[in-house]
């Protein structure tokens, strides 16, 4: 019988002091205040929807970045730093900057002059209704399913983490979303990710400053772990020739087509959840620099990500466990390294900051999910499949009403995930079905103008019925990931690597071979929409050291370097 | 229109602050050895809450609301 997860409740890690709870009150009131002080400036589709298009290339950037920067992306990954070393830095580094700055040169311009509001509404303009409605509604259903799957391993945490009660973490949390994304659209969204941003870096840069000083600096943390733990656990490259030679258990090919060439590329250039923030810049150049300001930060989440799990490995004295583990025997499990590390250096003030960026990169996730969902269920959605007819005073108000909803649905897939925990599972995995098939819809309509519509339909939907089919016949039968990730030897990681790549195979396969067998559109009706047909517009006669391309170059020769540092 | 780095000003100057007051306290009000964090003798808490206070009033002084702010 599964036990619900509500009442596997272990002792809190850490108490807060009367100034840690003042932090985190202050935080509360400070993102409420943001929200109503955005009101007034969200009457408009364009204002609630879109944020007015008139975001500098910092702020979206930042919260380009943000959105991706949730709470349980840092504990998660700081436990897998814990658990398989440096190589969890492939995800920040070969499996984000190449895609944010493919975005950022190659795809963005593309999104931004065909004006659309979302990434199934790019979808409608070069392949139709059919695609689009597969996209739209998928995405829609999933982003509020993972919002209230997040929401509630948040509330779990911090019921584990500070002893809160799991109601009381979800109703103020969502409460407080619902109210300041519904008065102020996307803007307040994107204000109060720019702030978490900054709370989060404020709150987790002590850890690794201290840490590497407890330590005795990055040498002596090397060789702490080489002997708790094993020397492939501090390099990036050298350890993945084969399966067997990493504790990740997979390999440079996964790493490199699988992870940087399919999921990397489908994530970060058509996940609208984040593609949404950069559709906001107020011109072309600002949207160019964006993933690339976002690129050149997300380098760095490393250092407050990664190491502080590598630095668990060396300080402390407990040894961490699977989560399976922990909850049979009550010991700290691999997720609990960063709270864990926090505890051991913060004191009273530090540690409120710290747990307030945990609260605030929450969220912040959740009002991306919501803002997202009301964007594509009101525009990709409502207005062309159920009332074409309505004002844009209309439109706001259904947004508003879908934010709500929104929030209510997460609320009920959380408790549900409460009483049902392996639905969380599923979940997760449904999501990533659809990432790697829609990134090869969407890259062979911007640069391939034979693919046509039924072919981009087509390919879409057998690259995701595809990526379905491999997960259940691994769950069905768990030695069939020997052929899907071609290796006996291969570990869990790397199955949802090589199904990304089969599936986007899949879909591209499909996709050439119907839309050869159908008719093509003019010409004409591709400009805007595919490259050799669209005059990509200029960015201006500006100084070289200000152009998108310089700094897109600077961040690739910086990745380039620290994966050589780190090889 | 506010720009959105007041408020981040506001947001670090105000808990930089908190922090701080919160580090000065334990400096002259040490807590007992058992109850104290890793490298309690650096004393985190007053500089890393000073330097989120200088960094909090630049912005909120920089930024403060007025014309032709982000």
């Amino acid at each position: 019988m599964n036990i619900p997860y509500a009442f596997i409740v272990p002792a809190r890690l850490v108490h807060l002091s009367t100034v840690d709870v003042i932090i985190v009150v202050f935080y509360f009131a400070l993102v409420l205040a943001i929200g109503f002080y955005l009101r007034g400036r969200a009457n408009t589709g364009e204002d609630f929807f879109m944020a007015g298009r008139e975001m500098t290339a910092w702020v979206a950037g930042l919260s380009f970045l943000s959105a991706n920067l949730g709470a349980l992306e840092l504990m998660g990954w700081a436990g897998s730093a814990y658990q398989y070393g440096i190589l969890a830095t492939h995800w920040y580094w070969i499996g984000a900057i190449p895609a944010m700055l493919f975005l950022a040169l190659v795809m963005m311009p593309f999104y931004y002059i065909s004006k659309t509001h979302s990434v199934p509404g790019y979808l409608k303009l070069r392949f139709g209704e059919p695609a689009r409605a597969v996209s739209a509604v998928s995405f829609a259903f999933m982003t509020v399913l993972m919002s209230g799957v997040n929401m509630f391993a948040m509330a779990k945490v911090m019921q584990i983490v500070l002893g809160w009660d799991i109601n009381f973490s979800i109703w103020v949390s969502s409460l407080t979303v619902a109210v300041y994304v519904t008065l102020g659209g996307l803007r307040s969204a994107i204000f109060n990710e720019v702030l978490q941003f900054f709370l989060i870096w404020a709150g987790a840069l002590l850890i690794p400053i201290l840490g590497l000083y407890e330590a005795g600096g990055w040498s002596n943390l090397k060789l702490q772990i080489a002997q708790r733990a094993s020397d492939q656990y501090v390099h990036l490259w050298s350890g993945l020739g084969s399966f067997t030679d990493n504790p990740m258990g997979i390999n440079w090919i996964g790493i490199v087509f699988g992870l940087a060439a399919v999921i990397s590329m489908g994530y970060w250039t058509t996940d609208f959840l984040v593609v949404q923030r950069i559709l906001a810049a107020k011109d072309i150049r600002s949207a160019e620099m964006a993933p690339i300001i976002g690129a050149g930060f997300k380098m760095f989440v490393p250092l407050i990500v990664i190491l502080p799990g590598l630095l668990g490995l060396a300080v402390l004295p407990m040894k961490l466990v699977p989560e399976s583990v922990a909850a049979a025997t009550g010991m700290h499990s691999y997720n609990d390294v960063l709270p864990l590390m926090l505890a051991r250096y913060c004191g009273p003030g530090l540690l409120g900051l710290g747990i307030t960026a945990l609260i605030a990169g929450f969220m912040s996730g959740m009002a991306g999910n919501v803002s997202a969902f009301t964007t594509v269920w009101t525009y990709d959605i409502y207005r062309p499949l159920i009332n074409s007819k309505g004002t844009d005073h209309h439109y706001v108000n259904m947004g508003r009403w879908t934010t709500v909803i929104g929030v209510l649905i997460s609320v009920g897939t959380a408790y549900l995930v409460m009483q049902f925990a392996s639905i969380m599972d599923y979940v997760q995995a449904l999501f990533s079905f659809f990432i790697a098939p829609l990134f090869g819809t969407v890259i062979l309509g911007m640069l391939w103008k034979r693919a046509t519509g039924p072919g981009g339909f087509l390919g879409l939907l057998c690259g995701t019925l595809s990526s379905v089919g491999m997960w259940a016949w691994v769950k069905a039968d768990p030695s069939a990931l020997r052929y899907v990730a071609l290796s006996p030897h291969a570990k869990a990681l790397a199955q949802d690597m090589f199904q990304a790549l089969w599936s986007f195979l899949v879909c591209v396969i499909v996709t050439v071979v119907v839309s050869l067998a159908t008719k093509p559109k003019t010409d004409a009706e591709l400009t805007g929409l595919v490259y050799g047909l669209t005059k990509v517009p200029s960015v201006g006669n500006i100084p070289v050291y200000q152009k998108p391309i310089f700094w897109a170059g600077v961040v690739a020769v910086v990745f380039f370097v620290l994966n050589i540092i780190f090889w | 229109m506010v720009s959105i780095w007041f408020f981040i000003g506001i947001s670090l100057l105000v808990n930089g602050v908190l922090i701080f007051g919160a580090g000065l306290y334990e400096y002259w009000h040490p807590p007992a050895l058992e109850g104290r964090v890793q490298l309690f003798e650096l004393h985190a808490g007053v500089w890393w809450g000073a330097l989120m206070t200088v960094i909090g009033a630049v912005y909120c002084y920089y930024f403060k609301p007025g014309p032709k702010k982000i």
